[in-house]
């Protein structure tokens, strides 16, 4: 009964907040709308007996990546309404609903269809944070370590980017602005 | 109705999807895009958790998390570009970026 | 003695792939005495295998590797060295020795010097090819081989239209010959299940007579390409547009005989078969006569030389048609000295008059080219057959064997051209050196070749005058190892004497009457209003009895025209429409959808939600299908499909 109305009231926020994101003129309601919207996602997790799950959904991206939105935001002129060029609304929300409608029927098709057996069973007398070590450190060792590495490799790319000089471009640069370029970064060492 | 199963869930994720793709269709600023981006792998995300809670299988879950880091990732790098085409041309709007014009 | 052997087959190989080095250079006068000193050496070489040859040594037969080995087919790269090639080998590179000094001479002030040399010595590798090796398909790679050389020193000048045109002539019938050749060599392989000579022959004795007929029909049919026998002689007179030490070595002393070698070379199966060797005698009779009658008219002197060459080519072929094969082999060894010897005097005229080919234009150059008057006046006597020059020795020879074997008619018609032979040949040697001098009021200022080029003839001059009595009889020794040695002797005594003596004074009765008739000096350049140039004798001459109109006229038109139809019809109405057709459909589909790729980032992700829609759908009716691929089946049988 409880679990019905939680459902029902977290899908009813979720659905308003992502809508207010992909259809506000205004970046920063935008951005609190999907900031909401991911915290109110977190409540299913925990609905469905994901609490690590649900923790991570909090700490990474209520967290990381809606500061790290925020800070970006500020690199840009947020107070301007944002322009947009209306095309035929109607192609647009018939496309999205037919795509999705079609992923969701092709995953969910087999699981409905036929009796699926667990490969990594939920353990019975153990937490949700204990069991998804017990998976996450046996059977995607592999996986995890990668995506460790790419996450290293994501934050080089995002100082490296971000960081100075990267507004100038050598191939949009003819031969004598690159050489005053070189003749800059010299003098910088040697005075 | 009371009862909630799987296919709720599925159809909120449908929802959810079909409201991130409408977003990704129909915004011009870029930064809006990505916000219709993370949209949709949360939709994603809610339908890997809720086949892993209804089947009993922690795989649901696992796919969750890497889903997860793979979006924390391509923020990082997206934002990056993102400042830089900033920097570069003053300006976030996707119809400025016709430089792939055939 | 294998060493020999190697150097003179590759020699010539190193000397064309040397020369090919500097062909895209200016002229180089090293590339020719280069090219020059490794035909020597081939020389060289070869006259070491001929003492060897005649010291009573052994056939040198070697086998340089195996070129085809399948089931029963075995065909190596096998060369030998035998009485019969070795006379071709020192012919060959005697010849082509003298050729090329001379070349340096003659191309001197041409661009493509190095080409020239490369392709020069190209054709005496093939030749040597042709004629060391011990089976049919290393002839036939020869035979190829020369054939191609051919086409590239006729056309040497391939910015002269008449040049590629007549490079083509001859290329084109020497294929329609090399295909009745071809055909030839598989018969020999059916029926005897080997291509090296020895063990052709030999099987061949057990096969029924018609077989042997058709074999012996279609390798005679590749040497009338080659040797350019009636009908497929168009080509030897137009192929005189070519350089003339090309003419002098290919068209003259060398490629031409090929078809002889061949006969000569398979005289054992011309033997088991004697009609078609009747048949081959007859057709050389009448090439002889019939490119003697060419010749009388002709106002080109190259061509004069060239259907003198046919002339004495049907005298090979009379003499081999009828069993005397060495008979014929040695016509073809003193006719390639005399003859090149002529060319080369030719070419020397030529150059002295800026490529002037009208003896009607010269007159009088005697005063001017006295060393090649006489070179060309003693060639053109060896050539008649007078007593005791080269061509007395084996001409003759011919009539006699002729004689001998009671074929009257053959007897007649090749003296009758040993009368011909001797007025035509003085006709343009009186035009050319004596009587009037005609060519200063039309402007030109002859000079003598290069002292070299005379030196470098002078070893043909003096084989011209004594191959025949020194030669004959050692040569008779030699070659009849191999080839069936048949004595022709006229029985009575004083026979043989009346016909000797008769056919000298016939012939000479010939040069005087030439001499007589040419030197006078009421002699002008013809222009076509005489009673003699609108006889209808002469009409019929001059336009080689219009068999290249005919050629021309029946074959070549109504080939082009079948041509331009299935061009026009065919090709492009059905193969290019259709080729274009796909091409434009897609160019429209790329056009159409050009709109498409705006650069526009957003509208691409519409595309691409677009395209995974449409996958998506895909993916659903195939999972679908599959799934319910025999409730479908079961819906379809049902519906009658």
């Amino acid at each position: 009964m409880f679990e019905a109305i939680a459902f029902y009231l977290f899908a009813f926020l979720t659905i308003a907040m992502f809508y207010i994101t992909v259809t506000t003129s205004q970046a920063l309601y935008a951005l609190s709308a999907l900031a909401a919207g991911m915290i109110f996602i977190s409540a299913f997790f925990f609905i469905l007996g994901a609490d690590f799950l649900g923790a991570a959904q909090i700490i990474v991206y209520t967290g990381a990546v809606m500061a790290l939105y925020a800070f970006g935001m500020m690199f840009f002129d947020t107070t301007r309404d944002v322009k947009e060029k209306q095309g035929n609304e109607f192609i647009v929300v018939g496309f999205a609903t037919f795509a999705a409608v079609l992923i969701v029927a092709i995953f969910a098709a087999p699981l409905v269809s036929t009796n699926m057996t667990a490969f990594y069973p939920m353990v019975e007398d153990a937490g949700n944070t204990q069991q998804v070590g017990m998976v996450l450190f046996t059977k995607y060792l592999i996986p995890f370590e990668v995506a460790a590495v790419m996450l290293l490799v994501a934050m080089v790319a995002g100082i490296v980017l971000a960081g100075k000089k990267m507004d100038k471009s050598l191939t949009l640069m003819n031969a004598e602005e690159i050489e005053l370029l070189d003749a800059s970064a010299n003098t910088k060492v040697l005075s | 109705m009371m009862e909630i199963g799987l296919n709720h869930y599925l159809v909120l994720s449908t929802i959810l999807f079909t409201i991130g793709l409408v977003g990704v269709m129909r915004r011009k600023n870029l930064l809006l895009l990505f916000f219709a981006t993370e949209i949709l792998l949360n939709a994603v995300n809610v339908a890997f958790a809720a086949i892993s809670h209804y089947y009993g299988d922690l795989t649901g879950q696992m796919f969750a998390f890497f889903v997860i880091a793979i979006a924390a990732s391509e923020l990082a790098v997206g934002l990056g570009l993102l400042i830089l085409w900033h920097k570069r041309h003053g300006s976030i709007d996707l119809d400025t970026m016709t430089s792939m014009r055939g | 003695m294998e060493k020999y052997l190697y150097i003179a087959l590759f020699a010539p190989l190193v000397s064309s792939l040397f020369a090919a080095l500097f062909t895209a250079t200016p002229k180089k006068q090293f590339v020719g005495i280069v090219a020059s000193l490794l035909i020597f050496s081939a020389f060289v070489a070869s006259t070491i295998l001929l003492t060897h040859v005649l010291g009573g040594g052994e056939i040198v037969h070697v086998e340089l590797m195996t070129w085809m080995e399948t089931g029963n087919l075995y065909i190596p790269f096998g060369f030998v060295v035998d009485e019969i090639s070795i006379t071709m080998m020192m012919v060959v590179t005697l010849v082509s020795t003298i050729v090329h000094i001379y070349s340096i001479g003659y191309m001197d002030h041409d661009t493509g010097f190095n080409r020239f040399f490369s392709y020069l010595s190209a054709f005496v590798f093939s030749m040597m090819i042709l004629v060391m090796s011990d089976n049919f398909a290393g002839l036939f790679i020869g035979w190829e081989g020369v054939g191609l050389c051919s086409w590239l020193l006729i056309g040497f000048w391939y910015h002269k239209e008449s040049a590629t045109w007549a490079a083509n002539e001859a290329f084109i019938m020497n294929r329609v010959a090399d295909l009745g050749m071809l055909i030839g060599i598989f018969l020999v392989f059916w029926n005897t299940g080997t291509l090296q000579y020895d063990g052709a022959f030999a099987a061949m004795a057990n096969l029924d007579t018609e077989t042997l007929t058709w074999i012996g029909i279609f390798l005679f049919i590749g040497a009338m390409g080659k040797s350019a026998q009636f009908p497929l002689h168009t080509w030897l007179a137009d192929a005189m547009e070519g350089p003339t030490p090309v003419s002098a070595l290919i068209h003259a002393a060398t490629m031409v005989t090929a078809g002889v070698y061949l006969v000569v070379r398979s005289n054992e199966l011309y033997a088991l078969i004697p009609n078609v060797g009747l048949f081959i005698a007859s057709l050389g009779a009448f090439v002889a006569i019939f490119a003697a009658t060419m010749a009388l008219v002709n106002r080109d002197i190259k061509r004069v030389i060239a259907y003198s060459t046919l002339s004495q080519l049907g005298y090979m072929f009379a003499a081999a048609g009828l069993g005397a094969y060495w008979v014929a082999l040695f016509h073809l060894m003193a006719h390639a000295f005399f003859k090149a010897l002529l060319f080369l005097g030719g070419g020397n005229v030529m150059h002295a008059l800026s490529n002037e080919l009208d003896p009607f234009k010269m007159g009088g150059l005697g005063k001017t080219m006295k060393g090649t008057m006489i070179m060309m006046t003693l060639a053109s006597v060896a050539l008649a057959g007078i007593f005791p020059l080269a061509g007395f020795f084996s001409k003759d020879l011919i009539l006699e064997v002729a004689f001998v074997d009671h074929h009257f008619i053959i007897y007649t018609v090749l003296l009758l051209t040993a009368g011909l032979t001797a007025f035509y040949s003085f006709r343009i040697i009186a035009l050319i050196f004596h009587g009037e001098d005609r060519h200063t009021a039309l402007g030109f200022h002859p000079h003598e070749a290069y002292k070299f080029m005379l030196v470098a003839m002078s070893p043909l001059l003096i084989l011209a005058i004594i191959a025949g009595f020194t030669f004959k009889m050692p040569y008779f020794e030699m070659v009849t190892q191999l080839l069936p040695a048949t004595e022709y002797h006229v029985h009575s005594q004083v026979a043989y004497w009346i016909m000797t003596i008769g056919t000298q004074l016939f012939v000479i009765a010939s040069i005087f009457f030439a001499y007589k008739k040419y030197m006078s000096p009421s002699i002008k350049v013809p222009d076509g209003t005489s009673k003699m140039e609108n006889s209808f004798a002469y009409k019929l001459l001059i336009n080689q009895y219009y068999i290249p109109y005919f050629y021309e006229e029946y074959l070549v038109k109504p080939y082009r025209e079948l041509s331009t139809i299935l061009w026009e019809k065919v090709d492009q109405k059905i193969v290019d429409a259709t080729v274009d057709g796909i091409a434009g459909l897609i160019h429209a589909t790329g056009e159409n959808t050009r709109d498409m790729q705006s650069g526009n980032l957003s509208t691409m992700l519409k595309w691409m939600v677009a395209g995974t829609i449409v996958l998506l759908s895909l993916a659903v009716v195939f999972g679908l299908s599959v799934r319910y691929s025999g409730e479908i089946t079961t819906i379809l049988s049902g519906l009658g499909v």
